[in-house]
This record gives C-alpha cells, sequence and structure tokens, in this order.
C-alpha cells in the first residue's frame, strides 16, 4: 500500500466524490472564481508574503529601506566573499565582447542571440550549462499564437495575474514578442507537444488564462526547451566560450562607473579569474534555495540569489522582491518527493484539489498565489488537510480525473516524468491522487530592467528570474519560460550592439571596497559572506 | 511535528535505525530511507559536481551502485534511488562523449544525416547494455537501432525522456554517444518531420505588420480602473 492507512481512508472518500464531480466538470461547471475583494482579502490573510517578521528593510546599499525577505536581507547584507586585494585587476585573464553569467535558458538564449551578431561571447556557469530552473519547468509556455487569442488578451491575464502592479512596458515587449519564441524554437527543433495532422499546436489553460495558451513537450517542456538550447550553444564552439564550474563572484566596473566585466571564482580549482567585458548579461537565476520562510523549494541547486548580490553591489536597483511565489502544488508524500513541483498543467488538463473529505473549496486554476492561499487555509485554519505520518499536512491533487476526461493512459502519456517518479515509490498516479501543499517556487521580484533588458548601470543587461518587473507580484504559469526567452534574446541583442560602441577603461573594484566601509559603518555584525553560490546541506537531515 | 506552515524538523534517528553506506569505499553511518543525495550529504560532503535539479530532471547526479550479497553493478539518479544497507556508491558526474556540430537550418531528417554526423553507431552490438544503464528505463538500444534506420520520429518517441545524463555512453563496449544522436533525432523530427503550425506562422506575421500594436499601446496608457474593468470582462475559452 503506497499511502497510509489513515490516507488511504481519505481516497476513498475521494473517490466517492469523484464520480459526481467528473459530471460536472462534463457539463462545463466548476467552482467558483473569486472576485477581486475575495482575493485581496484571502492573499492578506493566508499568503505567507503577508507573515509578520518574515521580510525587513536593506540598511545598506543604494537601494537602503527596499523590504526583501529576512534569508535575502541576510545576503545582501553580507560581506563580500571575494577581498578585493586579492585580484590583480592588471591582469586580465579573458577578454571577451559579451560575459553571460548564467547559463540556464535566459543564458544560453541570451548568448546565441549576441552570437548570432557577431561578437565574441562567453558563458560563464556556476555549475554545468543548462543546470537552471529552466530544466525543471514543466506545464509550458505562454504565446498567444490562436485565432481566438491576443497579444492583448495576454498582457490582461499578465497584468491581473501581478493584481496589476506589472511594469507595463515590460508586460507589452513579453506578449509582443512571445509568438516570435515560439517559432524560434520550432525553427530550432523543439518537440512542442503538436496535432500530428495539421502541425496545431495543443494548448491547454493555466492559473488565470482566458485563453488555452499553454505551449508544452510533454511535462518536461522546460528540459526540453534547455537541452535544445544546450545542443546548439554547442554547435557554436568558435562564437560561445562557456566557462562551467565558474560562477562570478563580483562584477568589476571601469573608472567611469560602468560594467566592465566580472571576478570569477573557479569552484573547482578555487582560483580567482578576471573577465574583461565591453558589456555583461546576468541570467542567475532566482533565490528558491534561501528556503524562504523555511518552505521546501521546487528550485534547482543553484538557485541562490547570486546576481542579485551582484547588481546591488553594483548599484542597481531592486524591485517586487517583497512578493514570493508558492507554487500551489508542491509534493508532501512520499518524505523524499516534498517540495517537488507538480506542474499546474495537472490542473489544466482538468485534475481539481480537495480536501481530506475529497470536497472542492476552490477553483482549480486560480493563479497560484490565490490557489496557495486556499490550501493553506484549508490545512491550517479549517483543519481540512491530510495528515502524512511525519506529521505533513497537505491537500489532495486528484490527478485520476485527468484519466476520466480525456481517456485512459494520459497521465503516462503526457506527465511522463511525475508518472515515472511517483511510480518510482509504487504511487500510479494514474488511480491515485497526489498529496499536495504550496511549495516555495519564483522569486517573482529582482533587478530592476528595461524593456531593451538594460539595468540601471550602464553596460549592464538582465534576463530571467534575477530580473523584477514583469510579473509584478504574481507571475502566471508559462510566462517563465517566455520571459527568460523574450528578455535573454533582448539582452543577446542589446548588449551585442552595445559591445560595438563601447571600450572599457581601468577596472575598479572601488565599489566592493566601499560596500565593505558601509557594512562596517552600519554596526551590522555579520559572519556571513556572499553570494552564496551553493546552499549548504553538508552532514543534516534534508 | 508540523508548524504553521508545514515544517517538519526532522530528528537523528536511533542508532537501530541508522544503516552504513560506503561512499567511493569509505563507510558511513547514515539514517534509513534517506535518497543517495541526501545520505551523501548527511555524510558530510557539499556537492559541487554530481548534484542539480535534486528532481530527476537534469542528469547531473548519475551514479553506479552495488547492492550487498549482489555482484551486479547497477545504475541510478542520486536525487530519485534510496539507499540500502551495505551499499556502495559511486558518482559518475561527467563522461565525455562526442558531439558533432551541425547546422539544424541545412539538416535532413534522414539515415544520411544521421550516420554524417555520427558513423560510429554502425558499431552497435546490440548487446543492450545501454538499456540497462538507463536510469529511465528507456529503450536506448532500440532508439540507436531507429537512428540507424533513419526513423528520426521513432528515437524521438523512445528518447524523449532522456536527461543526458551520460550512463548509457559510461557502459557501451561500442563507445557510442547514444544521447548526443537522440537529440541529433529528436531536432531533426521536430523540425522536419511535424508540420509547422500554420496559426504560429500567421500571428507573427500579424505581429511584425503591428496588427496589435494600438491595442497594446491603450493598455499600456490605460487607467488602472479601466484595467481591472478590462480584465474582468474578459470571456474565457472553455477547457
Amino acid at each position: 500500500m503506497p499511502y497510509s492507512e489513515a490516507m488511504m481512508e481519505s481516497v476513498a472518500k475521494v473517490e466517492a466524490t469523484r464520480p459526481q464531480r467528473l459530471a460536472e466538470a462534463k457539463e462545463g461547471k466548476h467552482y467558483p472564481r473569486l472576485d477581486q475583494d475575495e482575493i485581496e482579502q484571502i492573499l492578506k490573510k493566508y499568503h505567507p508574503d503577508y507573515r509578520d517578521g518574515t521580510k525587513r528593510g536593506l540598511e545598506v546599499g543604494a537601494g537602503k529601506g527596499t523590504v526583501v525577505p529576512n534569508e535575502l536581507a541576510e545576503l545582501l547584507e553580507a560581506r563580500p566573499m571575494l577581498n578585493p586585494g586579492a585580484v590583480d585587476l592588471e591582469q586580465i585573464d579573458l577578454d571577451t565582447d559579451v560575459l553571460v553569467v548564467g547559463g540556464g535558458g535566459a543564458g544560453a538564449a541570451a548568448a546565441l542571440t549576441a552570437a548570432a551578431d557577431g561578437v565574441d561571447v562567453t558563458i560563464a556557469t556556476k555549475l554545468r550549462l543548462g543546470d537552471s530552473n529552466t530544466v525543471m519547468a514543466e506545464g509550458g509556455i505562454q504565446a498567444a499564437d490562436k485565432e481566438i487569442d491576443s497579444p492583448t488578451l495576454h498582457f490582461l491575464d499578465v497584468m491581473g495575474g501581478g493584481h496589476f502592479t506589472n511594469d507595463r512596458e515590460l508586460v507589452r515587449a513579453l506578449v509582443r514578442d512571445a509568438p516570435a519564441i515560439i517559432e524560434w524554437l520550432e525553427d530550432m527543433g523543439v518537440l512542442f507537444d503538436k496535432d500530428e495532422e495539421d502541425g496545431t499546436m495543443r494548448t491547454l489553460h493555466g492559473g488565470g488564462t482566458s485563453r488555452k495558451r499553454m505551449h508544452s513537450a510533454g511535462d518536461m517542456t522546460g528540459a526540453e526547451i534547455m537541452r535544445t538550447l544546450r545542443d546548439e550553444v554547442r554547435n557554436h564552439p568558435d562564437e560561445i566560450r562557456v566557462l562551467e564550474f565558474s560562477p562570478a563572484v563580483e562584477l568589476v566596473l571601469d573608472d567611469a562607473g560602468r560594467v566592465a566585466g566580472a571576478v570569477l571564482y573557479n569552484l573547482e580549482t578555487e582560483r580567482y579569474l578576471v573577465v574583461r567585458a565591453k558589456t555583461v548579461i546576468l541570467a542567475t537565476g532566482g533565490f528558491g534555495r534561501l528556503h524562504i520562510q523555511g518552505f521546501p523549494t521546487t528550485n534547482h541547486y543553484g538557485a541562490t540569489a547570486d546576481g542579485i548580490v551582484l547588481a546591488y553591489r553594483a548599484g542597481a536597483g531592486l524591485r517586487f522582491l517583497e512578493a514570493t511565489q508558492f507554487h500551489p502544488t508542491g509534493a508532501v508524500f512520499p518524505e523524499q518527493n516534498v517540495g517537488l513541483l507538480i506542474t499546474e498543467k495537472v490542473r489544466g488538463a482538468g485534475a481539481q484539489v480537495v480536501n481530506v473529505d475529497g470536497e472542492q473549496f476552490v477553483y482549480a486554476l486560480e493563479t497560484r498565489d490565490v490557489e496557495s492561499s486556499a490550501i493553506i487555509r484549508e490545512c491550517q485554519e479549517r483543519d481540512n488537510g491530510v495528515v502524512t505520518p511525519t506529521g505533513r499536512k497537505g491537500c489532495w491533487l486528484d490527478s485520476p480525473m485527468v484519466e476520466a476526461l480525456r481517456g485512459a493512459g494520459t497521465m503516462q502519456k503526457d506527465f511522463p516524468a511525475k508518472y515515472r517518479q511517483f511510480m518510482r515509490h509504487d504511487i500510479d498516479i494514474s488511480e491515485l491522487p497526489m498529496l499536495i501543499y504550496p511549495t516555495l517556487h519564483y522569486q517573482n521580484g529582482g533587478v530592476a530592467v528595461s524593456p531593451d533588458a538594460e539595468a540601471e548601470r550602464e553596460n549592464l543587461y538582465l534576463a530571467g528570474e534575477v530580473t523584477g518587473g514583469i510579473h509584478g507580484t504574481n507571475r502566471l504559469m508559462g510566462n517563465s519560460l517566455l520571459d527568460i526567452l523574450v528578455y535573454g534574446r533582448r539582452a543577446g541583442r542589446n548588449a551585442a550592439k552595445k559591445s560595438k560602441e563601447t571600450q572599457p577603461g581601468r577596472l575598479t573594484l572601488e565599489h566592493v571596497e566601499a560596500f565593505v566601509k558601509e557594512i562596517e559603518g552600519s554596526g551590522i555584525d555579520t559572519k556571513l559572506t556572499s553570494p552564496m553560490l551553493l546552499p549548504d546541506y553538508a552532514g543534516k537531515l534534508g | 511535528m508540523a508548524t504553521e506552515l508545514n515544517r517538519v524538523e526532522r530528528q537523528t534517528p536511533p542508532d537501530d535505525e541508522m544503516v552504513s553506506i560506503f561512499v567511493m569505499g569509505k563507510e558511513y553511518r547514515v539514517p534509513d530511507a534517506l535518497t543517495i543525495m541526501k545520505a551523501i550529504e548527511y555524510a558530510g560532503y557539499h556537492f559541487i559536481r554530481g548534484c542539480g535539479c535534486r528532481g530527476g530532471a537534469c542528469g547531473a547526479c548519475a551514479t553506479v551502485y552495488r547492492t550487498a550479497d549482489n555482484y551486479r553493478i547497477k545504475v541510478g539518479l542520486a536525487c530519485q534511488t534510496l539507499i540500502e544497507p551495505g551499499m556502495h556508491v559511486t558518482q559518475i558526474p561527467f563522461y565525455p562523449a562526442n558531439k558533432a556540430i551541425y547546422d539544424v537550418s541545412e539538416a535532413e531528417p534522414t539515415v544520411e544525416e544521421v550516420l554524417k554526423h555520427y558513423p560510429e553507431i554502425a558499431r552497435c552490438l546490440c548487446c543492450e547494455v545501454c538499456t540497462r544503464a538507463c536510469p529511465q528505463d528507456l529503450e536506448v538500444m532500440y532508439y540507436i537501432q531507429a537512428a540507424l534506420r533513419g526513423d528520426v520520429k521513432e528515437v524521438s518517441r523512445l528518447s524523449f525522456e532522456c536527461i543526458m545524463c551520460g550512463l548509457c555512453v559510461s557502459r557501451c563496449p561500442a563507445e557510442l554517444m547514444h544521447y548526443n544522436v537522440a537529440i541529433l533525432c529528436r531536432r531533426l523530427y521536430a523540425r522536419y518531420g511535424m508540420k509547422r503550425a500554420e496559426h504560429l506562422a500567421n500571428r507573427v506575421r500579424e505581429i511584425e505588420e503591428g496588427k496589435f500594436d494600438e491595442e497594446l499601446d491603450e493598455l499600456v496608457r490605460m487607467d488602472e480602473k479601466d484595467l481591472v474593468r478590462a480584465y474582468e470582462s474578459r470571456d474565457f475559452e472553455e477547457a
């Protein structure tokens, strides 16, 4: 028996209510969506972002007073791991036109685009090329490319998802570029789910979408995009140099205050490398591995907010970092899977979220922050959660509904990775529901960026999760795989163009020295150094 | 116990729930029922290589192991495989595999194309060691055979869930580079074997012609109240 006895008793209740729920779903009926007032109330009361004592204003740096989660504040107020005196900036180890920091989807897209413009490109990445949250994105990528849809509707969905706080110019670029991004991927040979007869994209809804515009490649959409981008980067060895296990630990400025390179740190040889670059693109991803408020996370091992630390020390502004995304459906059982993502595509395909008694309590495709809040309310306040043998609580994601609605075998066919992951623990998700609870998923905010992917610092560009503003305080499903590529391409294009018009001056790390002085003068007593680079689970029971 | 936010503080279990595992031959006592990855971390390692997504999707943590009283070499992903008492583990975080350089936009979905880039696949011995070595349980040998026939569609179907961990390559007596053959075939099939999405090409053209620019500009400038109203009055495409 894959689940405990108590859990199986609850599964029986889920099975008892399922025929009725299925009958209603087939008639197009669904649990009512919340209106704007109800959304505001449920978020304020139950979303983790609104908990007291979990965030604070920064005490040092150009963005003094900016409110961020405590775990990030500690890194932004930590001492630089690099002692500026330890490297000789006169000794340039590598000269390049465009330095891309980060080797995920955004970095790879930026590098390919810059290289196509004929400049010399270097990717410096902390782990392997492709090691990133991109590879873990499961459900899909949005683009308004169907007749019934339009970029305008996509724009509205994005704005509503972000509670109208988003930077509208950034959203405009996102939705307008989206179809061309899908076409770029189609050209490169990404295996999208399509109708075999006529090539029509098989698209689904995501939480908060008014049209079915979620394009997918099974439940490995990000992995399929990433392995294709990586293969393409490796098809250009003469144009794109790849330095793996070499994270940037500081940006380097020139005497005119422009960004002019970075100091890399070879994790294996423990040596620093001075890179002079005409322009720099930061594509370092997000902060999931900081375990904000102690939450488990869906994120990659390398998601430690390094780019935010570097950009902040170099004087770039931060936005929307007070808002963290919790994905409503992280696995809670078995213990080995805790925190793992269960894609929203499962709900897009018809699975409902139900409580210990098999009853619905929220529409399955509310935006992620609202869906998460409703699940937290159901488990914590109403005490209608299912309790696991280790004492965790969760609700059921009723995946067998997908089989009933879309045909036997759909779970295995359309969700092969998830099916396999649960079969490893003898849980057949085509027959049994999955136990879920919100899990730390995404950094909604980040470093401020323009529609041309420029930071507030000259010669610095940004793309992907490290940026803030596109999604406001809450991102919709499928818009992250989209934004990394839209802004990766924009950053690559603009950084390449600028690299032809600029020449770095004398290199300096004076901004780092000044930052150290500011910390010492502020009375902050910290033993931490940053960037963190890798989370430390050594000796711990994860 | 679970806290308000559903966190569980886990304690080191009593001695009788601890087991021995051997990391590259060295013995460590770790709690039972951990994954290999978490057990190695519990033992005190701080991964640089051999750790990635921690969710079975990236192929960074390929591991070979032997269990007590069994002569066979077994393979798995460290993040997905549970430890067993007396297990010997060694990670293979990187294994070299030749990668051809090609331009997909100038290629063809044919056996000639595949063999031009990877002629070595003709050396396949059909021994199925690759298939046995695949932590994703893919039919690796069959997709190599499909590649030899130029059946890129079949290669795509059989290799779709490949995470490129390299274990197949590490075990192959014919020294093939299976996962690189697979991605070439998948890209060829996606580009040439599947029909192009016509609606996509149309929409890209409409956008280039500026069809939506005015509407979008209007939304960018719109008063927030009107924007909320426009949002709330959207109609929904049926699921």
